[in-house]
């Protein structure tokens, strides 16, 4: 048994080396082709189907936590009609950050099996640890996920509120604040702040 | 017989009050109870960024700018982040007075005080709407400049 297989596997080795004598070399770059097109399209599908509002909802741990506490906010709905979703703040939509936050992903099916936020209770004494995880990635990466969608050179200040037009000169083109520094909370509802900076 | 007589006299006359109510509501802008009214559109806060006149010296003075989404719970109170001692170098914001760092008895303490946690019981934003009912207050300063004899 043994024998036939490491002879199969040889004589499939000697075919996978030897140089093609039937195929043509124009079919074996199209076919190359187009299973390369066929394989990067199955997996970009695989990824998109993973960052749509249904996914994230479909674990109750997301739905009945910061899905409800965003409908009422104004990424939820807005007199302009565009939704922010879970992904367009929480995965970037860079390739490759992408994939590296697909795999910290993995922890969280860890987290889903251990059923580490599987209450609301639960839930709230992990907020303030889940949501430092958050704001240290957006400062990290210089608030990107917002900046997708608010690009600050195209911000009229002078159509802003003074509030928001002074904090944001000050802010942003003085200072080097980024966004998350002033928006916390933007979409969710706050852990216990005790202890933050700027929150004492 | 009699009693019947007096029961539909007070229906009668408790009828006329509601009637009479219905005059008075400026809220339901006199549209009678049991018709329905065409909503009054929704005003937008003002977000003006100016502080306004107070009316009294004591009087906590109405917010000049949107607080819409403001946190204000046992884990966080957004105003505070913009309006307490140490905030008010980053947000520029006028700090809470004095007051709010008074405890009822006017001893000072580190940190607001409980009783002024919750902002808005006393401090509200103003909306754009048309006042609903007239408002006949005089400022002192318009009081004390009147002739003595005459009345208010
Ligand atoms: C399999 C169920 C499940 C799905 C689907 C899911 N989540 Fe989660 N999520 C969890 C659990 C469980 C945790 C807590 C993980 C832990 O223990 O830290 C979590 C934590 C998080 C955190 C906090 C991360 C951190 O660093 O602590 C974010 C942000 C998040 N999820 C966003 C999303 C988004 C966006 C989606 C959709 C792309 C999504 N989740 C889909 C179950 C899920
Ligand atoms: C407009 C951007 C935005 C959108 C849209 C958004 N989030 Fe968040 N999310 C944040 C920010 C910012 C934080 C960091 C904590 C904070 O500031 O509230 C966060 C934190 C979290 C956390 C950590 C726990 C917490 O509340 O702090 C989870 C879990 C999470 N988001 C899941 C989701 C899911 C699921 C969706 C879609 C229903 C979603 N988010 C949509 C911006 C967003
Ligand atoms: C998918 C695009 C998108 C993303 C991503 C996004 N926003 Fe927004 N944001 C919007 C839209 C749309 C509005 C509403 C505009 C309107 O109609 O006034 C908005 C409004 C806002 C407002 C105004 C709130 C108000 O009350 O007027 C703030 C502040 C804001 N976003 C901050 C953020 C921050 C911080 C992030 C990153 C954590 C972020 N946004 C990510 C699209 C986005
Ligand atoms: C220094 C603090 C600060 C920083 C940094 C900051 N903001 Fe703001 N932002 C504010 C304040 C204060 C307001 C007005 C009050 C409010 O909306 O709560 C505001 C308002 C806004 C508004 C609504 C504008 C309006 O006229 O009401 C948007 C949109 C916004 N910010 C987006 C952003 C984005 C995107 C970034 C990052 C590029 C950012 N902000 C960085 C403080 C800041
Ligand atoms: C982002 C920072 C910020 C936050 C958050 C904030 N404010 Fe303000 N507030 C200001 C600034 C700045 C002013 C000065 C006038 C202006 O620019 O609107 C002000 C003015 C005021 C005034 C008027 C003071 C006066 O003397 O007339 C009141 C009252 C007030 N705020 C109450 C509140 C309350 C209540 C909350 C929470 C619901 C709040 N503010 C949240 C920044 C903030
Ligand atoms: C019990 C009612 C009450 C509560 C609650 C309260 N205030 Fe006041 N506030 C006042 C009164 C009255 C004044 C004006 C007289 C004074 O300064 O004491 C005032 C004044 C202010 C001023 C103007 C200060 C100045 O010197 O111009 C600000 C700003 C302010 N309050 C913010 C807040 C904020 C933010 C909160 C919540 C943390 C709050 N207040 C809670 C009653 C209250």
């Amino acid at each position: 048994m043994l024998k036939r297989i490491k002879s199969l596997l040889s004589t499939f080795w000697r075919i996978f080396r030897s140089p093609s004598g039937y195929l043509s070399l124009g079919f074996l770059t199209v076919g190359g082709f187009i299973g390369g097109v066929l394989f990067w399209g199955g997996f970009n599908t695989a990824m998109e189907a993973t960052n749509t509002e249904a996914f994230c909802i479909s674990c109750h741990e997301m739905r009945s936590n910061v899905y409800e506490e965003i409908q009422p906010t104004i990424h939820f709905t807005n007199r302009s009609g565009v939704r922010a979703v879970c992904s367009d703040c929480h995965v970037p939509h860079d390739w490759t950050d992408k994939i590296a936050r697909k795999m910290q992903a993995s922890k969280e099916v860890w987290g889903k099996i251990f059923g580490t936020i599987n209450t609301r209770e639960k839930f709230l004494e992990h907020r303030l640890e889940m949501a430092s995880r958050e704001w240290r990635r957006f400062e990290a990466n210089d608030s990107l996920e917002c900046r997708n969608c608010h690009d600050e050179d195209a911000m009229d200040f002078t159509r802003q509120s003074p509030r928001a037009a002074e904090a944001h000169r000050r802010g942003l083109i003085e200072g080097d604040d980024t966004c998350i520094t002033c928006h916390k909370g933007i979409a969710h509802e706050l852990p216990d702040m005790a202890g933050v900076e700027g929150w004492e | 017989m009699r009693l019947i007589a007096i029961a539909i006299a007070v229906l009668g006359s408790s009828m006329a009050v509601i009637a009479a109510e219905g005059e008075l509501d400026a809220m339901r802008g006199n549209v009678p109870l049991l018709e329905e009214r065409t909503p009054e559109p929704l005003y937008d806060v003002e977000n003006e960024d100016l502080r306004r006149v107070r009316a009294y010296p004591m009087q906590p003075p109405t917010i000049p700018h949107k607080i819409d989404n403001y946190q204000v719970d046992l884990n966080a109170n957004r105003c505070m982040s913009c309006h307490s001692r140490v905030q008010v170098g980053e947000s520029q914001a006028p700090m809470v007075s004095v007051t709010h760092y008074m405890d009822r008895d006017g001893n000072f303490l580190a940190d607001l005080s409980p009783r002024r946690y919750f902002c808005n019981q006393c401090h509200v934003p103003q909306t754009d709407a048309p006042p609903v009912v007239d408002n006949t207050f005089v400022d002192i300063v318009e009081l004390l400049r009147q002739p003595p004899d005459t009345e208010p």
